[in-house]
């Protein structure tokens, strides 16, 4: 399976393949790392469908678009596994997995399961930190700039980032290029910076254990 | 809005054109103009108490409403919500000298764990301009600031704001220990932010969830009115 360009995933999501026994139903901004993972560790049964990832800005939409897309393709599957973690539904999104008999992702966030769940719970001095990911540093206009409104009044960054002093970018891939990308973005916003290459963290162990 | 007013001379409208101009530059968050219209009313004699409700809490209240339907975004709330701290910035020690109805008192803050006061600011700045005074406790306020400035300030509400699901819960946190010092009742617990709802704020024992800054004066003034109410009914 060869990941869409990032405006469809952001957009529209992945659809299916149709092959394998494991499908994975994640957020379209995880697509590139699990297709990564699988093809790194050959998971040929692991087939994967991503909903939009602009849905990261409205997670009120995430719990029935998994309840939907459960539903949808259950009979095709022997396994689903949700690659998701929280993300902004307050428990809604937990609440329906439980009902559904599908598991998904521990942890608040991705930038919580990016970086290992425990360790960033047990990272204190970081209340004043906005994170990105790969995804996130490749379409920051697409997910914080222009939903902000930042493109038409640049001025607004202090409403919105007053409060943040430094961006961190959890970064998936060793790749200077998009460091280049998310050191920027932490410019736009007038915050500091600092990279932290986590890999994958905690989305590989969660697939393998599962799939 | 603003096009066909380029050539605008605000000095030159009298009152009954410039209040209207005024909404329709707070609208625009057009801050300049908007500081310039003070001034004006201002000279000719208006009290700094009219010029706030007529002209700017007025004029932020259709803000507010089509905030709610949909038609204004946040970009554009934050432009109008600039524009209106900059008069009222102008009004506030003036209305401290020339007095003002108060309407009571709230402490705020933006919840422990939490630096998002967008929201919360808004509602500052909306219960200031009801009438209201204000002590804004700011961002990751903890219980113990709460509760201590619920002794120092002895409001009659307490706000509490949070925009992320990781630290909504704890608004259950400070409700709960108000509730073991035997105080929760001493005070109207307002609560807002994003992810909240209705459901969430009764759950966690709040009197009010409140969806908006308009929201929130309207449930505040209703609220203290019915503490009012029973303070002289007893």
């Amino acid at each position: 399976m060869i990941p869409p360009g990032d405006h469809a995933l952001t957009e529209n999501g992945l659809a299916p393949d149709g092959t394998g026994r494991v499908l994975v139903i994640g957020c379209g901004a995880l697509a590139h790392e699990i297709l990564a993972l699988k093809r790194a560790n050959g998971w040929d049964h692991l087939d994967l469908a991503c909903l939009p990832a602009i849905w990261h800005n409205h997670p009120e939409r995430i719990a029935p678009g998994i309840r939907a897309a459960v539903a949808q393709h259950r009979a095709g599957y022997a396994t689903i596994l949700v690659a998701y973690a929280d993300c902004g539904t307050g428990g809604g999104l937990a609440r329906a997995c439980a009902e559904l008999g599908v598991e998904m992702i521990a942890g608040p966030h991705c930038y919580a399961f990016f970086d290992g769940v425990d360790a960033f719970a047990a990272r204190q001095d970081e209340l004043t930190a906005f994170y990105l990911t790969d995804f996130l540093a490749r379409q920051f206009d697409a997910f914080v700039w222009r939903p902000l409104g930042l493109d038409r009044h640049p001025d607004l960054v202090a409403s919105y980032f007053g409060n943040y002093r430094r961006l961190i970018y959890l970064a998936q891939t060793d790749d200077p290029a998009l460091d280049a990308t998310a050191r920027a973005c932490a410019a736009r916003l007038g915050l500091d910076y600092e990279r932290r290459l986590t890999g994958y963290g905690d989305l590989a162990g969660f697939l393998s254990a599962r799939g | 809005m603003a096009d066909e007013d380029d050539d605008l001379i605000l000095a030159d409208l009298p009152d009954e054109e410039l209040v209207p101009q005024m909404h329709d530059d707070l609208y625009d968050g057009l801050r300049d103009e908007v500081v310039e219209s003070v001034e004006i009313l201002l000279a000719r004699g208006w009290e700094p108490y009219r010029v706030l409700t007529e002209a700017l809490v007025a004029g932020m209240t259709i803000v507010g409403k089509d905030f709610r339907d949909g038609i204004l975004f946040v970009p554009e709330v934050l432009l109008a919500a600039n524009a209106m701290k900059a008069g009222m910035a102008i009004l506030k020690p003036l209305l401290a000298e020339t007095g003002a109805p108060k309407m009571g008192k709230m402490v705020i803050g933006t919840v422990k764990g939490d630096i998002h006061d967008i929201g919360k600011n808004l509602v500052s700045m909306m219960m200031e301009g009801a009438g209201f005074e204000v002590v804004d406790l700011g961002i990751n306020t903890d219980v113990d600031r709460y509760l201590g400035a619920l002794e120092t300030e002895q409001p009659d509400i307490l706000g509490m704001s949070a925009l992320l699901t990781t630290t909504m819960p704890y608004m259950k946190i400070v409700i709960d220990t108000m509730a073991e010092r035997g105080i929760r009742d001493d005070y109207i617990v307002l609560v807002g932010g994003a992810p909240l709802n209705e459901e969430f704020g009764r759950a966690i024992g709040a009197d009010a969830y409140c969806r908006d800054a308009a929201v929130a004066v309207e449930t505040a003034k209703a609220f203290v009115a019915r503490k009012h109410n029973r303070m002289l009914a007893s």
